[in-house]
């Protein structure tokens, strides 16, 4: 009887998160506490970024992520149609503690970063191409 | 190795049924069973699976072409999670730890069904989260210079 129970709560609230985070995946939002005037961009982020002209689109992957394979396209499509936007796409596996430092919790995880590198909005899970280009209008404007 | 991803999700689908019966019958052997199932899928790769097996031949000749084709390694990883998970279950189970035997299943359970349902694959999205906690874990335990 427990079990049952046990059963039906787990089918209850795992409907609950996947309904949200069917919602939320791939939202580009802006940080908290990461206003326009905003903080200094993180060195070790411009380390091992290249920054685009204009904007840079910063991709946290992982070798076992399939979304990961859908961003790459989505920003790669971006990037190759607004001019000055360059497309990194980082391994996370690589950069552990630079990951620890962004609190990036989940692959793929996207960073839009300003001109001067400063992150300017982000998303976990795979974005859609116009909310990319939306977001980028935010970087860039 | 590329597979169907609408096998991972009719996999997903009669996991969830199978872990379902567990939690209600608190059977030890069905949660072996499917422990066994999980370590094929893992060890053997998603082509051996059992459920995968049952797809392509049962469920596949009767649909279209996938529309796209996924990596293996995501679901794979997954599969080994999940074994974690039903090995600890059938333990609880089997040495009368009740309590361990629903709670590690209740964990399977939920992820399957977040699999089946909404083709959201907890435990490839938790592999960077256990890589991040592995390294700081290590690192820690290193002597300062």
């Amino acid at each position: 009887m427990e079990g049952a129970i046990v059963a039906a709560v787990v089918l209850a609230a795992a409907t609950v998160f996947g309904l949200v985070r069917k919602r939320r995946d791939g939202v580009l939002r802006e940080r908290r506490g990461n206003g326009m005037a905003g903080e200094p961009p993180d060195e070790q982020l411009l380390a091992v970024v290249e920054l685009g002209e204009r904007a840079t689109l910063v991709q946290f992957s992982s070798a076992f992520c399939a979304p990961c394979r859908t961003t790459r396209r989505v920003l790669g499509e971006v990037a190759a149609l607004v001019e000055g936007v360059s497309h990194v796409e980082l391994d996370a596996e690589a950069h552990l503690e630079l990951v620890r430092r962004l609190n990036v919790l989940r692959t793929p995880t996207t960073l839009v970063l300003d001109t001067a590198g400063r992150e300017v909005r982000r998303a976990a899970g795979a974005p859609r191409k116009a909310d990319v280009i939306a977001a980028l209008g935010a970087a860039i404007g | 190795m590329q597979v169907d991803p609408r096998g991972q999700r009719f996999a997903a689908a009669v996991t969830t049924l199978v872990l379902i019966a567990v939690l209600v019958t608190g059977n030890a052997v069905l949660l072996a069973g499917q422990a066994l199932v999980f370590a094929i899928a893992t060890v053997g790769g998603l082509r051996l699976a059992p459920y995968g097996v049952v797809f392509r031949v049962l469920v596949r000749p009767r649909l279209g072409p996938p529309a796209e084709l996924e990596e293996q390694a995501p679901p794979r990883f997954a599969q080994g999670v999940g074994l974690v998970f039903a090995l600890a279950g059938t333990a609880g189970y089997a040495l009368g730890a009740d309590w361990l035997g629903i709670g590690a299943t209740a964990f399977a359970l939920g992820a399957a069904f977040l699999n089946a349902v909404f083709g959201f694959c907890l435990g490839c999205e938790m592999y960077p989260l256990i890589r991040r906690i592995t390294t700081k874990i290590r690192s820690d335990r290193e002597v300062p210079a």
